[in-house]
């Protein structure tokens, strides 16, 4: 646990002095209407380097007692995360609709160990509900891809 | 001449259309409320896309009535399966769910709705009354008042949001400089984007729920082994009439319940700690006070009335001042900048069918939201019988529709991945995630209003305090801010003082 305190107390420093580099670009004084564009985005950042500063000193005085997350507890995390990543990267090419498929019968049938009937019809059910639902009925377009330009939308 | 208001607002609310749509709300609320992982803040953020081509009132009755309905389903999970679905909803598990074990689930769940439901209530009749006079003072206010406010709502995450107020503050600064990346629209730079022309149009905060919200929820119920015990529900006709009858006996804890709820809801997360307040005063007044814990009736009673007072007293800030009190009620503030409206004290002047339309609404879904959920209480039980497996990826890609259908851009599915990581870190290290996105939503319009107010003191920070009205307001913002500072010393003071040693945990 303080080890992934300290990780993000840092990051969020290494943050924050990016910030405070971009900003001293813009100019953080006076302009000519008033404020320069890099003003309030300075304090900001200066607030939260110091802030994260002393969440790093507080952390390193305290003793670690228990891990951030054991691996047994990070499988089903991954087990999420992983197929989730590769969905949004099929959905580039493929559309949402198609990856979407692809990632709920990977997910049933990986972690779930379900049925192939059920992984087909929920598989295919839910990504045509929701084309339905937004398509056709609310008229908010979704990405879409080979598939659904051969069957003409 | 209110009261016409009203009227004239219930003409609007209860067309068939409205009624159809509040109806709608309520279930798809529930229906979240009830699932993990989902909840009201993503639940409005990933619907918000399907209002674009609504009119706005149906708009805004949809996403409260989904709003309301979430913080009913919350109580069902709260008491038949020990989970709470949201902080607020923690206190209300301490006796409902022993309740539901010793088979009272039925009477547990009717108190809950009808303290809900009675809390609620009496919030709404106060921002009836009061909405449009803190809108007459609001019109007053000039910049310096508008920051002084935003000043004072996130000072009071950090003094009174309890955990670490470090951490309470680094999520807030990071909300803002969240916001801040992208076009500078006063100056026309670009700030933060480093010559990634993605970066250029900024983060959405709407993604940013999602992710916070959504996929960071899931990961952390994923990582905890989801496993559902349910207690029977119980529920018919027989134990609703059978309950309502012995509910008039504890009218005084409905009392309490519904003050400090309003009291503590219209200040930023307030609906936590106003149930937790209502339940130990409960339990502190009752005679059957060393009962609960164990199954007492008016245990759930408490928290409840005042979790949903609190719930829609944090509209008032938002439909006055256009300032949320809540990160649902953000979400809703987003809503009515994307539907065209200025958000602000002047909405009662200019769209006054929008917002008396939206307070009529809010009896109306109130009262179709404790029918619905007392008569499907079964059915929504039923949701969280859906395999795991089922109900995680189904999530995940609700989520990604949302997130892509705000602007759609595939940038903002990336987004949503990330936000959802570090929801699940941030969350796992107890920084908390409502400020950050009550900063990011209020970012530019904080911004502005700093840099108004500087151009008109010619860039000296005394003008917040010469005012009078945000000079008492920046007072009482900067003595949140240090509370946390002087609450130790001032103990450590009083301990050397050789007054009696107090109890260690009172």
């Amino acid at each position: 646990m303080r080890a992934a305190d300290l990780i993000t107390a840092l990051v969020l420093i290494v943050v924050g002095v990016v910030v405070i580099a971009d900003t001293l670009r813009l100019g953080i004084g006076w302009g000519l209407e008033g404020p320069q564009s890099g003003f309030f985005p300075f304090w900001l950042a200066v607030g939260m380097v110091a802030a994260s500063a002393i969440v790093v000193l507080q952390a390193l005085r305290r003793a670690s007692t228990e891990p951030f997350v054991t691996a047994a507890r990070l499988r089903p995390v991954l087990a999420v995360l992983v197929p989730a990543t590769a969905m949004v990267i099929v959905m580039e090419g493929l559309g949402l609709y198609v990856a979407s498929a692809l990632y709920l019968a990977f997910y049933m049938r990986w972690v779930g160990r379900h049925t192939w009937p059920t992984i087909v019809a929920l598989g295919l059910g839910i990504p045509i509900v929701t084309f339905v639902v937004f398509e056709q009925w609310f008229l908010v377009p979704m990405p879409k891809g080979p598939l659904e330009a051969w069957l003409g939308f | 001449m209110g009261f016409e208001n009203l009227l004239h607002g219930f003409a609007i609310a209860v067309t068939p259309f409205n009624l159809f749509i509040a109806l709608v709300g309520i279930l798809l609320g529930t229906i979240i409320g009830v699932l993990p992982g989902l909840g009201g803040a993503n639940g409005v953020a990933i619907l918000l896309p399907l209002t674009f081509t609504m009119p706005p009132t149906s708009a805004i009755i949809l996403l409260t009535s989904l709003y309301w309905g979430a913080l009913f389903g919350g109580a069902i999970t709260s008491i038949l399966f020990n989970i709470p679905g949201e902080p607020w909803s923690v206190a209300t598990t301490f006796d409902g769910y022993p309740m539901a074990r010793q088979g009272q689930g039925g009477q547990a769940l009717t108190a809950a709705f009808t303290s809900s439901f009675v809390g609620a209530f009496f919030s709404i009749v106060l921002i009836t009354l009061f909405a449009p006079l803190l809108a007459e003072v609001a019109l007053k206010f000039g910049p310096p008042e508008f920051f002084a406010i935003q000043l004072l709502t996130f000072s009071s995450f950090v003094g009174l949001g309890g955990g670490n107020p470090l951490k309470s503050l680094i999520s807030i600064l990071l909300g803002f400089i969240l916001a801040a990346a992208g076009l500078d629209i006063v100056t026309g730079q670009l700030r933060m984007t480093f010559g990634i022309t993605e970066l250029m149009k900024g983060f959405d905060f709407i993604v940013a729920v999602i992710g916070l919200f959504g996929i960071g929820e899931i990961l952390l119920s994923v990582e905890e082994g989801l496993s559902f015990r349910a207690a029977r529900t119980g529920m018919n006709l027989a134990v609703v009439l059978q309950t309502w009858k012995i509910l008039p006996r504890y009218w005084r804890t409905f009392v309490r319940g519904s003050f400090i709820g309003f009291w503590m809801g219209f200040k930023p997360g307030g609906a936590t700690p106003a149930s937790f307040m209502s339940y130990a005063f409960a339990k502190r007044f009752s005679p059957r006070g060393e009962h609960f814990g164990k199954g007492e009736i008016e245990g759930v009673i408490a928290p409840e009335t005042a979790a949903h007072a609190a719930g829609v007293a944090a509209m008032l800030p938002m439909i006055t001042l256009g300032i949320p009190g809540s990160p649902t009620a953000a979400v809703m503030l987003g809503g009515l900048i994307i539907w065209g409206l200025q958000p602000g004290p002047m909405l009662f002047q200019e769209q006054p069918d929008f917002v008396w339309g939206l307070i009529a609404s809010m009896y109306t879904g109130n009262i179709l939201g404790v029918l619905v959920v007392l008569a499907f209480v079964p059915v929504f039980a039923a949701i969280l019988k859906i395999p795991f497996a089922i109900l995680t990826p189904s999530i995940v890609v609700v989520c990604a529709v949302g997130s892509y259908a705000v602007h759609n851009s595939m940038i903002d599915v990336w987004y949503m991945l990330i936000f959802g990581v570090m929801g699940y870190v941030f969350k796992k290290l107890d920084y908390p995630l409502a400020p950050l996105v009550l900063a990011l939503v209020l970012g530019d319009l904080a911004e502005n209003a700093l840099r108004q107010s500087l151009i008109m003191s010619q860039g000296s920070l005394g003008i917040f305090f010469v005012r009078p009205i945000s000079g008492a307001i920046m007072t009482v913002a900067i003595a949140f801010f240090l509370l946390p500072v002087v609450t130790p010393w001032w103990r450590r003071r009083r301990g050397t003082g050789g007054v009696a040693p107090t109890a260690p945990g009172h």
